[in-house]
């Protein structure tokens, strides 16, 4: 039986090598469990690419109050708008959760709060699904960031988030909020 | 003897992939500095295409520099170090031509479709998809079936390498596996096992899908099979730069590899590692659960350690190529190194460029903290230091000590051989940090005008200087980067081009032992199948659920049509 031989500082490199990959694992863990960073998973769900709006887990885009403190945004991303927040701002409150459900209802897309950690692929058939919380009342820019065809740099988007006091929900959410109460 | 007064038939073959290689790095590079200067908006209104057509441009960037060019450097290359570490011909010559010819047109087809976005009223197709085809995006299936020949086409020439080793085998049943010829197997297993995804990804969706046999196909299902492969590919790249690094860079340094058992470990390491890791570029993706997220998290970071072990040997066989040629002091053994000639200085250089290279890397790998820069300019930034210094500018320092030795010419220009790899560390150093740094700040990768809605930089908010700035920066690197190219295909096309016998070869090719030689360590070391076996069981652990939960719900549901760019 051979051994490799190792030399004194190769043990030492070594040593502090797996003390940096352990303390980078424990970071991420950490965040998840402390902060609470949250990152996207599968509880978006599936949807018919062809007509994705029309699936049980997706609603017309839009802003929906789910109940005091939280809101749903419904975005459909298309070769190359947001709906909502090309043509019109997405407007939510401040200090409130706002859950994103975002699909596309052509190709492959990027759906990115500009300077912050807000950022998902947009696929066709799946639905992203992350929750935020602005802790101020600013524009945000959204840019799609994935290529999605000859006018992919025209993406783009803004959210407006207002202070509570000077929100009004939208009129559709109160109607349609009573259909899904149930689900 | 020289290589190709010994291994004549060997020789032309490592030319034909080195010269088709060189092509494509001459277009490639063409295409990044045009890229440069549009997106930065520095002479955009002088630059002969429109915003769409940048999409070609970026494509045909990233297909002839990152599939195409290194593809072939890589498996020239490894003809090259089979043949020399083994010291016997290639066992099946005809087999490794078979492969070239197969990439050589799987690339034609796949250029002229490209290529055809330039002038869409002619009928060649088109294929504006980016180097990563990501579905529904649809490119014209010639595009596809190009790419199919590529990857098929270096299965084929890594096949003659294991024909080759074995063939040494039967002759030398007890003898260790030679350390390079050791390396090109790891390589090629890891290969093997990766480049099946993209495989499956093509051949039975994309191709049929293209073609109109089949109506739909899973965006989610492709791009995880593409990123299967996204990511080792990357280590496909990196490792032949590492093969340079531990056995031509510590001799060129005056020295020889400080450890051979060490130096197995690592490619040993890389190949269980290097596959169960792509879902590290989904993080961001809908519909793949954290907890797979976090295993693919795991193994990445697992793969720090083969490259921190590789950046303690490499600066430990440098110092001791140093010490030997009288350098002292605590770093100021870093001047006797051989810093004036290209080949020593383009790849130490690299190495030191990687080593940034792996630090952003360790951002990109950390699950959280990837959200902040998934999708921005930092990652192209991030690239640029590892496949497009690392490997690129390793391989140019592998030229210039290889070409030589593979024409039987000395090596030309010598002057402006000397300075070329400095000229690209600058250039990389202005173009990378400003692109780490609009990445942070939210500047997309990947779009013709990234502040297109003429707001200026209003909606993007630097830590660190300004926008304009930053691409001021990636503007003049850019520029840089592509000086130093020009210098390099001038050196080498001056070499290729110079009359032989002009005077002795000033490179010899003989490579020292390493310091501690391979009798010191275990031979499981070397048995590629155990290694084999177990890489395959991590990649069911890692694919094997998340895989299993795309196709249950239909292979090609749910499915998109085709949307032809």
């Amino acid at each position: 039986m051979t051994h490799v031989r190792i030399h004194r500082f190769e043990k030492l490199w070594l040593g502090a090598a797996f003390v940096l990959i352990v303390a980078f694992i424990a970071t991420i863990v950490y965040g998840s469990l402390g902060p609470g960073v949250a990152m996207v998973g599968d509880d978006g769900g599936t949807v018919n690419p062809d007509n994705p709006t029309a699936a049980d887990n997706f609603r017309d885009p839009g802003v929906y109050q789910a109940d005091d403190d939280s809101y749903d945004v419904y975005v459909e991303a298309r070769q190359f708008a947001f709906s909502p927040g090309t043509s019109e701002p997405i407007r939510v409150p401040a200090d409130t959760n706002v859950t994103f459900h975002v699909t596309s209802g052509d190709v492959t897309h990027g759906f990115e709060l500009v300077g912050t950690n807000v950022n998902t692929m947009v696929i066709p058939g799946q639905v992203a699904q992350l929750t935020v919380n602005f802790d101020e009342a600013r524009t945000h820019h959204i840019v799609c960031h994935e290529y999605c065809g000859p006018a992919h740099h025209a993406m783009e988007g803004s959210i407006e988030v207002v202070p509570q006091s000077e929100f009004t929900p939208p009129q559709q959410a109160a109607a349609d909020q009573s259909e899904v109460t149930d689900t | 003897m020289t290589f190709i007064d010994k291994f004549p038939t060997e020789a032309k073959l490592v030319r034909w992939h080195f010269g088709v290689g060189f092509v494509a790095l001459a277009i490639g590079g063409l295409f990044g500095l045009v890229q440069a200067l549009y997106r930065t908006g520095h002479l955009r209104s002088l630059l002969p295409i429109n915003a769409a057509q940048y999409y070609t441009v970026l494509t045909g960037h990233g297909v002839l520099l990152a599939l195409v060019f290194t593809t072939f450097l890589i498996c020239g290359f490894f003809v090259w170090a089979v043949t020399r570490s083994l010291d016997r011909p290639l066992s099946h010559p005809r087999l490794v031509w078979t492969g070239f010819i197969s990439m050589v047109v799987g690339t034609t087809l796949a250029a002229i479709t490209i290529l055809n976005g330039f002038a869409p009223e002619l009928p060649f197709g088109s294929a504006n998809v980016l180097y990563t085809f990501y579905p529904p995006l649809q490119a014209h299936p010639a595009f596809y079936v190009g790419a199919a020949l590529l990857i098929v086409g270096s299965w084929i020439v890594g096949a003659d390498y294991f024909l080759t080793y074995r063939a040494w085998r039967a002759d030398n049943p007890d003898k260790r596996i030679p350390l390079q010829t050791f390396m090109v197997l790891a390589t090629f297993v890891m290969w093997y096992l990766s480049s099946a995804g993209v495989a499956v990804e093509v051949v039975a969706f994309l191709i049929p899908w293209s073609m109109g046999w089949i109506s739909q196909v899973d965006p989610l299902l492709t791009r995880t099979l593409f990123w299967y492969f996204g990511h080792p590919v990357v280590y496909f790249w990196l490792l032949p730069a590492y093969l340079a690094w531990y056995t031509i860079l510590p001799k060129l340094a005056g020295g020889k590899l400080f450890s051979d058992p060490l130096a197995r470990v690592v490619f040993v390491l890389f190949v269980l590692l290097s596959t169960p890791v792509g879902f590290h570029h989904q993080y961001t993706d809908p519909g793949i659960a954290e907890g797979f997220k976090f295993i693919a998290m795991t193994n990445t970071f697992m793969l720090l350690l083969p490259s921190l072990l590789t950046a303690f040997t490499v600066v430990a066989s440098l110092e001791h190529g140093a010490r030997q040629r009288g350098g002292s002091g605590y770093i100021g053994w870093l001047r006797a190194l051989p810093w004036g000639k290209p080949s020593f200085s383009a790849m130490a250089l690299a190495g030191l460029v990687f080593a940034a290279g792996g630090f952003s890397g360790m951002i990109n790998a950390g699950m959280n903290i990837n959200y902040l820069i998934h999708n921005t300019i930092w990652v192209p930034g991030h690239f640029h230091l590892t496949v497009g210094t690392a490997f690129a500018l390793t391989m140019m320092g592998v030229a210039y000590w290889l070409v030589p030795q593979i024409t039987g010419k000395r090596l030309q220009h010598r002057t402006l051989a000397a300075i070329q790899p400095f000229v690209w560390v600058i250039g990389m150093t202005l173009m990378s940090n400003a692109m780490h740094r609009g990445g942070l700040a939210g500047l997309p990768r990947r779009t013709a005008k990234p502040l297109f809605r003429g707001e200026g930089a209003a909606p993007f908010d630097p830590v660190v200087g300004t926008i304009s700035e930053m691409q001021l920066q990636i503007a003049i690197g850019g520029t840089l980067l592509f000086v130093s190219l020009a210098l390099f295909l001038a050196v080498m096309v001056g070499t290729w081009l110079s009359r032989p016998g002009m005077g002795r070869l000033s490179v010899n090719g003989s490579i020292p032992s390493a310091l501690s030689g391979p009798a010191d360590s275990p031979r499981i070391l070397d048995n590629l199948k155990v290694w084999t076996a177990i890489a395959v069981v991590l990649v069911i652990i890692a694919y094997g659920l998340p895989l299993y939960g795309m196709l249950a719900d239909g292979v090609l549901a749910p499915g998109s049509p085709g949307f032809p760019v």
